[in-house]
């Protein structure tokens, strides 16, 4: 970001802190993410109940004070299947966003090295033939045809992913190409390949970041719905998706086993979805500085 | 992404659209009955499929056999009336009955019934049961209303077979169109069939027996169990068959609008085990899993309660059944040792491949479960109706453990073919079911299950679970439907509304 500050005449590191701390979207859903991220790391050292345990003698328990979520209909916590489901959803979507990034990211600056040349038009093109596919339904395919898991429904979000950052990277990137800087560094002698990514990059880590930010929580919305069909993570792998599918017929009777995987994907993607606003009124001088 | 986003919208949307269009059923007039099941017949033919969901729709309400089954399993007189049966046991006389006719107006007579069993146990027959009709020497027609049929060997069981819904009878005039126009004997002419939905009959005014009370009979097909409750909840349909989400019954029961059937099905519902392959061609690793498997944990976790516990390859309910579940009770200490005895390296690791029914589903996640406790890792993998019959029961036989329900009935007989899915091959026991298939004196035939029973327990050829039990939900009013599942059936011509 040091780039992007010098070069737009940004303010200092105070007035970001500063802004960020008036930026009520940014810490509402900062602390909802954090919540998720941290019940997800808790559950790597600690959950209350072990998730594959079964106690059927002890099924579809409404909340008490050993299960303060309650059980399921095989009588586990529903409150450790939550924890160990984050993991699942961050698993899943980190790696999506992952692949989307160093897949997307390269391709964007390629094509914007390249503009208005045959490479950039194949490339684009070819994000939009990916573009125009409706998403869920080839992720259904992918699994389908190889099988339904974790890995499979994390490589069929990332294919979806790769066109989203390719073209926000190019269009970023676009709009730097004609900038003096970058016209210094050209007479200064570096290729494109180094001017993009010493250059180009680090100017359009803020879109990125921001990008990111809603794709992770697409992502995160992708896996529930895949696992929601059975299509996701496999069990016993506790999944937020299929906890929702499998309390179904017990809504009528034990509304908390779908209230609690329902909440938690809604805060969690919420969350991501405010962060993602906050940060980008964040990196945004203009808007901020109508703001201040 | 955001396309996945809106898909995943919709989807969410499409399910309360579902649950809320359920409400506007038009009410039925009370001589027409809406029932809903879960699965759609792949077309109309029972001669021609295994499909069980086409007897279930077309068993004694549009085609009928020689003999039949009654709501408690026992096999009645249908189109034949009464026979006569060879002191040498051979040959069978068939009295047909009078005035009989098929639904396009033609009369059934004895040359239909050689038709029909001819063209079943041909080289070309398509027949999913030719096992049935294996036995025939020569069917032959004496006059219109007289058949004889020739066994090349007695068979105590024959007139059970020609009960099957595999062994009705069909017209030469229109066999040609049957998979999608059937044309039978029976109380009810088919209507039409709106595929993906539902499949109407309407009543048979010419009838040569009792006639149906209802005038016509709607088969709704529901296949999920969140739309079968809503639509059962709104009452959309009035009877639902088979029910899929135990859970509710008891919402149901309390309900004074609905009446709950519980029933027995033909259904021993098992853990198979791939006799045929690694790991679980040894005896010691199958006895494992069998005492490392708690029945009652999933009667009550899968079917909340429901399904009496079996040892056995057989029905409980059956006179001739034996209870063995002592030999495979619950032991995971027993497990453990037996796993160390066969050498087998643990955890060990093998795949579990589940059809979509939810006493499979459920069943597989809670006996996963339980195999872990033991050091036996089975990676669940879900599978569709149609891979699951293509991959694990047909061809390749392709998997390690899987858990199906085998609702026909008395087929213990199955078990007997090495070729079968389950791939166990003992000489010993398909010796004493080739008695079996021969005897007719019913005391050593009985004796003879009972070491057939015992044979399949002592080798542990698969975790016995349960007997699958038959939910029906029913409005209240609706009477005179079976309660048991005796054969794959859902017989409407004793069913009326009594209000």
């Amino acid at each position: 970001m040091s780039h992007s500050q010098t070069e737009t005449g940004a303010p200092t590191e105070q007035g970001t802190l500063a802004a960020a701390l008036r930026n009520r979207n940014l810490i509402l859903g900062g602390l909802l993410t954090l919540v998720f991220l941290g019940a997800a790391l808790i559950s790597f050292v600690w959950v209350p109940y072990d998730v594959t345990q079964m106690a059927i003698a002890n099924k579809i328990k409404p909340p008490y004070a050993e299960h303060l979520l309650g059980t399921d209909h095989y009588g586990r916590d529903i409150l450790s299947m939550l924890m160990v489901g984050a993991r699942t959803s961050i698993a899943v979507a980190v790696l999506a966003v992952g692949i989307g990034m160093v897949i997307g990211v390269p391709l964007g600056l390629w094509a914007a090295a390249k503009r208005g040349s045959l490479l950039d038009e194949v490339i684009m093109r070819g994000n939009d033939l990916v573009f125009a596919f409706p998403s869920l339904v080839i992720a259904v395919m992918i699994t389908a045809a190889f099988g339904p898991s974790a890995t499979n429904a994390i490589v069929a979000i990332g294919i979806f992913n790769i066109p989203v950052f390719a073209r926000i990277t190019r269009s970023g990137a676009l709009t730097l190409w004609n900038r003096d800087f970058i016209l210094a560094a050209r007479v200064a002698g570096k290729g494109s390949a180094r001017i993009s990514f010493e250059h180009i990059l680090p100017n359009v880590l803020n879109l990125l970041i921001v990008q990111g930010t809603i794709q992770f929580s697409l992502g995160i919305l992708a896996e529930a719905g895949l696992s929601y069909v059975g299509l996701g993570a496999q069990p016993p792998t506790p999944s937020w998706g299929r906890m929702l599918a499998d309390s179904q017929t017990f809504i009528s009777f034990a509304p908390h086993m779908a209230l609690f995987p329902g909440l938690a994907i809604l805060l969690t993607v919420l969350g991501l979805n405010l962060m993602g606003d906050g940060l980008r009124d964040l990196f945004d001088p203009k808007l901020r500085r109508g703001r201040t | 992404m955001t396309n996945a986003l809106r898909s995943v919208a919709k989807t969410a949307a499409a399910a309360s659209v579902i649950a809320l269009t359920a409400g506007t059923g038009a009410a039925m007039a009370q001589d027409s009955l809406t029932l809903g099941l879960q699965l759609e017949p792949p077309h109309m033919d029972p001669t021609s499929a295994a499909a069980g969901a086409i007897d279930q729709v077309v068993y004694a309400n549009v085609f009928e056999g020689l003999t039949r089954f009654g709501p408690d399993g026992s096999v009645n007189p249908s189109l034949a009336r009464s026979w006569d049966i060879s002191e040498d046991g051979l040959t069978y006389t068939f009295h047909l009955v009078e005035g009989a006719k098929f639904h396009d107006g033609t009369d059934f007579e004895a040359t239909d019934v050689v038709f029909s069993l001819d063209r079943a146990r041909a080289e070309d027959s398509v027949n999913a049961q030719k096992s049935l009709f294996a036995g025939i020497e020569s069917v032959e027609a004496l006059d219109p209303a007289t058949v004889q049929v020739t066994l090349s060997a007695p068979d105590g069981m024959f007139l059970f077979k020609m009960a099957w819904g595999d062994a009705v009878m069909v017209a030469p005039e229109s066999i040609e169109t049957i998979t999608t126009n059937p044309v039978g004997t029976g109380a009810f002419t088919f209507g039409n069939w709106v595929q993906g939905d539902s499949i109407t009959l309407q009543k048979n005014p010419d009838y040569w027996g009792e006639p149906a009370m209802l005038d016509s009979a709607t088969f709704k097909f529901i296949s999920d169990p969140t739309a079968a409750f809503a639509a059962m909840m709104a009452g959309d349909v009035d009877v639902f068959v088979a029910f899929p989400a135990p859970e509710n019954l008891p919402q149901f029961d309390a309900d004074p609008r609905y009446n709950v059937l519980i029933g027995n099905t033909e259904g021993e519902t098992i853990v198979a085990m791939n006799n045929a392959r690694p790991p679980f061609d040894n005896k010691l690793v199958r006895e494992a899993v069998a005492h490392a498997i708690n029945r009652q944990d999933i009667i009550d976790g899968a079917m909340f309660g429901y399904g009496t516990p079996i040892g056995t390859f057989f029905a409980p309910h059956n006179p001739d059944y034996v209870d063995l579940t002592e030999m495979s009770a619950y032991d995971p200490e027993a497990a453990k040792a037996l796993l160390e005895e066969a050498g087998v390296e643990l955890p060990l690791s093998v795949k579990m491949t589940l059809p979509p029914t939810s006493y499979a589903r459920r069943g597989g996640e809670i006996v996963a479960a339980q195999l872990r406790e033991v050091g036996i890792v089975a990676q669940i993998e879900n599978v569709e109706w149609a891979q699951w019959l293509e991959n694990t029961f047909r061809n390749a036989h392709d998997y390690d453990l899987t858990i199906i329900s085998h609702t026909e009935p008395m087929d213990i007989a199955s078990l007997a073919d090495p070729d079968y899915y389950t791939g166990y091959d003992n000489p010993a026991f398909r010796e004493v079911i080739d008695q079996i298939a021969v005897e007719s004196d019913p005391e050593v035939r009985s004796d003879l299950l009972g070491q057939a029973q015992t044979m399949l327990a002592e080798d542990y050829v698969a975790g016995f679970l349960f007997e699958l039990p038959l939910h029906t939900v029913a409005k209240t009013g609706v009477e005179g439907l079976w309660i048991n599942m005796p054969t794959q059936a859902t017989d409407l011509t004793g069913v009326y509304w009594d209000n």
